[in-house]
């Protein structure tokens, strides 16, 4: 399954990439499980996912909970909590 | 109208367009946000603003959305900037026109509070000893929460 993969702010600069196209392996149904998958691949990714708390997520831009589906084609946002106005 | 925009904005320009034409409204409400050259006890050089293209804009057209679903507006201006900003520079303007102050007010704070919790940008800090990511504050996700439908 094909799913495009974002990152910003300090999570960009720890995984090392604004953004990349990846296969994901059968089985990662749901956002927490994809970023158990991120947390494994170790290096910048496990850093950047190592609390899971302090981490948002959307899919495909819409702000989700982390039991949220990922499907093929999907786009993948991880961030901080905003922090703009 | 909403706008993202690296560039700075004219205030005055905005809020005249914002009531041009219609002489129904009756007040204006408008905040302007900038950067500060002190954050949690450390002097701001410069400031860098990140954000999500696409779903910013959707996300601003969601709460102005929300905004008019609560009040009777006539009309509603969001400009929020990105990239490098120092000391002083303008970051956002929110202008609300509606027929009277109450909703104007109401409504201007509203989007302000809305828009710091649920538009996706994050600032970027230069402090003299290096970089640092602005940290979500609680009292920002509790003036959101205040909104909240009961």
């Amino acid at each position: 399954m094909s799913v495009q993969l974002l990152y910003f702010a300090w999570l960009r600069q720890e995984v090392g990439t604004a953004s990349e196209a990846i296969e994901l392996p059968a089985g990662i149904a749901t956002v927490a499980a994809l970023m158990a998958w991120l947390r494994g691949r170790g290096g910048g990714y496990a850093a950047a996912f190592a609390e899971d708390a302090v981490l948002r997520a959307a899919v495909n831009k819409k702000v989700v909970d982390y039991d949220h589906p990922v499907a093929a084609g999907d786009e993948i946002a991880f961030f901080p909590p905003f922090t703009g106005g | 109208m909403i706008r993202v925009q690296r560039e700075d904005f004219d205030v005055g320009a905005e809020l005249a367009a914002l009531s041009a034409g219609n002489r129904r409204i009756g007040g204006v409400a408008s905040f302007i946000g900038l950067v500060r050259d002190l954050s949690d006890g450390a002097d701001v050089s410069r400031m860098t603003l990140e954000h999500y293209p696409g779903m910013t804009e959707q996300a601003l057209q969601d709460i102005e959305a929300e905004a008019r679903s609560r009040w009777a507006l006539d009309a509603v201006t969001i400009v929020h900037r990105y990239g490098p900003l120092e000391p002083g520079d303008r970051i956002v303007l929110v202008a609300v026109a509606s027929s009277h102050r109450e909703a104007a007010f109401a409504a201007c704070q509203f989007l302000m509070d809305w828009l710091k919790t649920k538009a996706p940008f994050w600032k970027l800090e230069d402090t003299g000893k290096g970089e640092r990511w602005v940290e979500a504050r609680d009292s920002d996700d509790a003036a959101a929460a205040r909104w909240a439908k009961k």
